[in-house]
């Protein structure tokens, strides 16, 4: 029997309940001060409506486009060489290390009208700087390694057989695809997508140069909670954050049972 | 291997699918990735090599790399004990509650980052629970409310408030790495060590640690990045003071919304460099984990 159980075990839960567990109580404890009916007025205020209605929906619309192209990134990745392709690997994952305001200076800055890309969009009459679009370019920024990296490792793991078993059954490469490797990624994709979408409803850094600070347009949840938070209004603060709380933690157990759904399936797969 | 390799047209796709699909994949990464990581050095030196030293030596901007540095060199250290501890009983032992725990250490991922920063002004500000048990008038603990005032010791809005949310956001990248390695390599060696005669710790520092080395490096390098690179919680938590409270990241954010641009990527293109630099690690190590496992 290995020793240290107690002791590391402990010393975890320990530091969870300090660092973790005991300032996050604290949200739900302030909230308790507010009467129910000034916390649903102010989780229902139009500020907060709408910025639910862009986070949700800039994060939901980044997360699909990752999808479609994280999986195309993984199969080229997986599956063809090509030259520049460990460069290509290697650069999936400087959204997790760019630090999030050097990305949202960044995006900012090139989206704008002088920006390298901000100037060819502008006389096209595509305003992306100060806009809901640009929520949606720095969401999708964001998002873009967790499709990637949950899709490449199911993809290099399976099974040729299966493909060449479809084929010889006279399958063409397209039925292949659709019919027997899709089915495969989806568990991978949908737990992608999770991640991502998870990722990017937190999200602040990347978001608010690009997005600019207008009310009813352009702040998202985190930036209405920072405003509330500048003017001191802890109450108000708490109420959002708590509503933002409970989406985590649902989203949280959700990808937790995606996660064990696709190892299981993978498992099965590999059996 | 297959000895009977069918004819290769059926298990991959024709040349111009393959062709249209990389292009696909160069052009994402190229506008998403490529273009935005080019940028940030073309501008950091847009004003000339002069203005970039200029701007990265000034006082300001060396007052936030020291405190960065420290958030760093606190928050790293305390995770990776952290991470080695709660690796060790999930990976060794079977409990009650495991996957409980496991979702509890994913827990600060997926709190948004300004919340993460508020939980501690609620917990230790002024209208929070630290303030009403210091209460001027009538504190719970008098003698501390005395010290602390005397000292002018604050945690919100100064420094240990910015270490605090940095700990906060970096809980679970070292135990993130530690656990699933853990759990592949198993107990077999750990147990043979300790049934000839090895105690725990050398249990530990001989059999286990040289075993999941690599994976503590990466843990530590992603931790790192994102102890350096946090934004959000810190902007909560910090009094923007700068020189005093203010981060390389809230450094940025000054100089840009000074509308000094130039010297904002100045500043971002040192974060940029930390980012490929923790890129070519994470390569290097993950290049170094395979060569482990294959041997």
């Amino acid at each position: 029997m290995l020793p240290g159980f107690k002791l590391t075990l402990g010393f975890t839960v320990f530091y969870l309940g300090l660092i973790v567990l005991i300032p996050l109580a604290a949200v739900f404890w302030k909230t308790s001060s507010l009467t129910w009916a000034d916390f649903w007025h102010t989780v229902t205020m139009p500020a907060a409506m709408a910025s639910y209605r862009l986070t949700f929906g800039a994060s939901l619309l980044a997360a699909l486009v990752n999808v479609f192209f994280g999986l195309i990134v993984a199969w080229v990745l997986v599956r063809y060489e090509f030259f520049g392709k460990k460069i290509l690997d290697a650069l999936v994952d400087l959204p997790f290390a760019l630090p999030t305001a050097v990305a949202g200076i960044t995006l900012a800055t090139l989206y704008s009208k002088n920006g390298w890309i901000g100037h060819y969009l502008e006389p096209l009459g595509i305003k992306v700087f100060t806009t809901q679009i640009g929520v949606f370019i720095a969401l999708t920024f964001i998002g873009l390694p967790f499709i990637v990296r949950t899709v490449q490792p199911i993809l290099e793991d399976l099974d040729p057989e299966l493909e060449e078993a479809a084929s010889s059954l006279g399958a063409n490469r397209w039925q292949v695809f659709w019919r027997v490797i899709l089915p495969m990624l989806t568990p991978a994709l949908i737990t992608g997508f999770a991640l991502a979408f998870a990722r990017a409803l937190g999200e602040y850094g990347s978001v608010i140069f690009i997005a600019g600070n207008i009310p009813l347009k352009t702040q998202i949840t985190p930036v209405v909670i920072m405003g509330e938070l500048d003017m001191l209004d802890y109450g108000k603060a708490t109420a959002l954050a708590v509503v933002m709380l409970i989406f985590s933690f649902v989203l949280l157990l959700t990808i937790n049972v995606l996660q064990w759904w696709t190892n299981r399936y993978n498992t099965n797969n590999l059996a | 291997m297959n000895v009977l390799v069918p004819s290769r047209h059926t298990t991959s796709e024709p040349p111009w699918v393959r062709r249209f699909l990389i292009g696909v994949a160069l052009a994402f990464i190229g506008v998403f990735l490529v273009i935005p990581l080019i940028f940030v050095f073309t501008q950091a030196f847009a004003k000339g090599i002069g203005f970039y030293f200029n701007t990265i030596t000034d006082p300001m901007a060396w007052s936030a790399v020291k405190l960065t540095l420290l958030a760093a060199a606190i928050s790293v250290p305390l995770n990776c004990v952290f991470g080695v501890c709660a690796a060790w009983a999930i990976a060794k032992f079977d409990f009650r509650g495991k996957n409980i725990l496991l979702t509890l250490i994913d827990l600060p991922f997926s709190v948004s980052p300004v919340i993460a920063g508020m939980i501690y002004v609620l917990v230790f500000g002024a209208q929070g629970w630290l303030g009403l048990w210091l209460n001027a008038d009538n504190p719970t603990f008098p003698a501390l409310a005395n010290w602390l005032n005397d000292h002018n010791f604050k945690i919100i809005f100064a420094v240990p408030g910015i270490v605090l949310a940095t700990i906060f956001v970096t809980v679970p990248f070292v135990a993130r790495e530690l656990i699933p390695l853990m759990q592949a390599q198993g107990r077999n060696e750990e147990e043979a060590a300790r049934v000839l005669g090895a105690s725990g710790w050398q249990t530990f520092w001989r059999v286990t640690l040289p075993n999941v080395k690599w994976g503590l490096l990466y843990g530590v390098i992603l931790c790192n990045a994102r102890a350096m690179g946090e934004f959000g919680a810190v902007s909560v938590v910090s009094g923007h003071i700068r020189g005093q409270t203010n981060t390389i990241p809230l450094h940025i954010e000054a100089l840009y919304d000074d509308l000094n641009i130039a010297g904002a990527f100045a500043v971002a293109s040192l974060l940029a460099f930390l980012a490929l630099i923790t890129l070519g690690l994470k390569t290097w190590v993950e290049h170094k984990n395979a060569a482990a496992l294959e041997k």
